[in-house]
């Protein structure tokens, strides 16, 4: 058993103000119980949240960092895509 | 500081085998206050010189919770023993929110672990200072964790992005350590003629280790300029002790205790307080494993650690049954 490591998990908290799980840390856990019973105790001694995620690192998959700009740039040039983009006489008022 | 720069130089040999456009460029995003992640290009002593200061910062919670752990059975009232336990508590969150980071950089969990538990690993030399009485305990919160905050509000604004989020976690917790230590400074100071002399006890056996916490002096310190460079850190240990210093003044004058430094005085010209002299030979044998409770420390720590091995052991072997039952079902 020496030598054997203890698996890693992402922590996810929805705080009380309505807003999605959002990730807060990582812990190491042999199980998802104890995961959970470690997220409690490391991610919300002062009442941070009422809903907790683990989720095991490994089960992550995530964008590649050097793939940034062919991902995400192309966006960048569709302004059209933003309330900002059009124009609406000031007769008409606030849309 | 809990990160006291107390290694040699990053390898210079690690910089000129990197390509020097992936090199400028990340120092580029340095410049322009970008972030760096876990999974961008980094060269390797970036990488090496992070590893290090967080582990030593990780490990530095860590021990520093037996201080002030020797004292939670024996607090004066429940109200003290519940607020020293949860500042105990605390750090030790501290501990695994920074050895979280440093995993992110590639070295195991298990392998940071070893690195302390062998000795490899450095941590704050403040740690090696006996807690005598229960004052140890208010100058503790006072002067300890207040240098750290000192140190800590900077590192939420350093280069890597796991570093600086785990230290704004630490940053909003580490007040309430600093306010807990000063009550009960007050109490003692304001309590019979033999508290007071209790607080002023304390007080002058924590003042200078407290001020060798920021590290090196500027002009003895190794490797400050590369780490500026990179933006881990933005302030020198100087500026950082000064601060301090600058900050304590005041509120030690409101306890009524005297700072244990003839030479401490206000300097009309530059509006700080100047300081006396370091001893500088205390914190290189504190370091090199002779302070007063190094070996305690350690052994405190490995004892800890085997005594859990069952525990990591059992847990492990009841994951893997309950996995195998899944399968099976
Ligand atoms: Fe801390
Ligand atoms: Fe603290």
């Amino acid at each position: 058993m020496a030598g054997q490591t203890i698996p890693l998990w992402e922590v996810f908290i929805r705080s009380r103000n309505g807003l999605s799980h959002k990730h807060v840390g990582s812990l190491h856990a042999p199980d998802a119980t104890l995961a959970l019973q470690s997220a409690r105790d490391l991610y919300t001694r002062r009442g941070e949240g009422l809903s907790i995620w683990v989720v095991p690192s490994n089960a992550i998959t995530a964008s590649d960092p050097s793939e940034k700009g062919m991902m995400f740039e192309p966006t960048a040039s569709k302004i059209y895509r933003h309330p900002t983009f059009y124009e609406v006489p000031d007769e008409v008022g606030h849309m | 500081m809990y990160t006291q720069a107390l290694n040699a130089n990053p390898d210079a040999g690690d910089r000129t085998l990197e390509d020097a456009a992936l090199v400028a460029r990340f120092q580029e995003r340095i410049d322009d206050e970008d972030r760096i992640e876990p999974n961008d290009w980094m060269p390797a002593a970036y990488r090496k010189t992070l590893t290090r200061q967080i582990s030593q910062h990780a490990h530095s919670e860590i021990i520093g919770m037996l201080p002030e752990g020797n004292w939670i059975t024996r607090a004066p009232s429940l109200r003290r023993k519940a607020a020293l336990l949860a500042k105990v508590q605390d750090e030790c969150g501290h501990g695994l929110y920074l050895y979280a980071a440093a995993e992110t950089l590639g070295t195991s969990r298990e392998e940071l672990v070893d690195q302390l538990l062998s000795g490899k690993a450095k941590y704050s030399s403040i740690f090696n200072y006996p807690t005598l009485t229960w004052a140890d305990i208010g100058a503790i919160g006072w002067l300890v964790d207040g240098a750290a905050i000192m140190n800590q509000i900077p590192l939420c604004r350093c280069s890597y992005g796991p570093y600086a989020r785990a230290m704004i976690r630490v940053c909003k917790e580490e007040s309430f350590h600093q306010r807990q230590g000063y009550e009960i400074m007050i109490s003692l100071s304001k309590g019979s003629a033999e508290q007071k002399q209790m607080a002023q006890d304390a007080l002058n056996r924590w003042w200078w280790p407290c001020l060798m916490m920021f590290g090196p002096p500027d002009a003895a310190s190794m490797h400050s300029d590369q780490s500026t460079k990179w933006k881990i850190k933005r302030f020198s240990n100087d500026e950082l002790r000064q601060k301090f210093v600058d900050a304590t003044v005041p509120q030690a004058q409101y306890l009524g205790l005297t700072l244990p430094d003839a030479d401490l005085k206000l300097n009309e010209e530059t509006g700080h307080w100047d300081y006396g002299t370091i001893n500088w030979d205390e914190f290189k044998q504190v370091i090199a494993g002779n302070g007063p409770c190094n070996r305690d420390r350690m052994s405190a720590r490995r004892q800890a650690h085997e005594d859990g091995a069952w525990v990591r052991e059992a847990a492990l072997a009841f994951a893997e049954k309950r996995r195998v039952q899944a399968e099976a079902a």
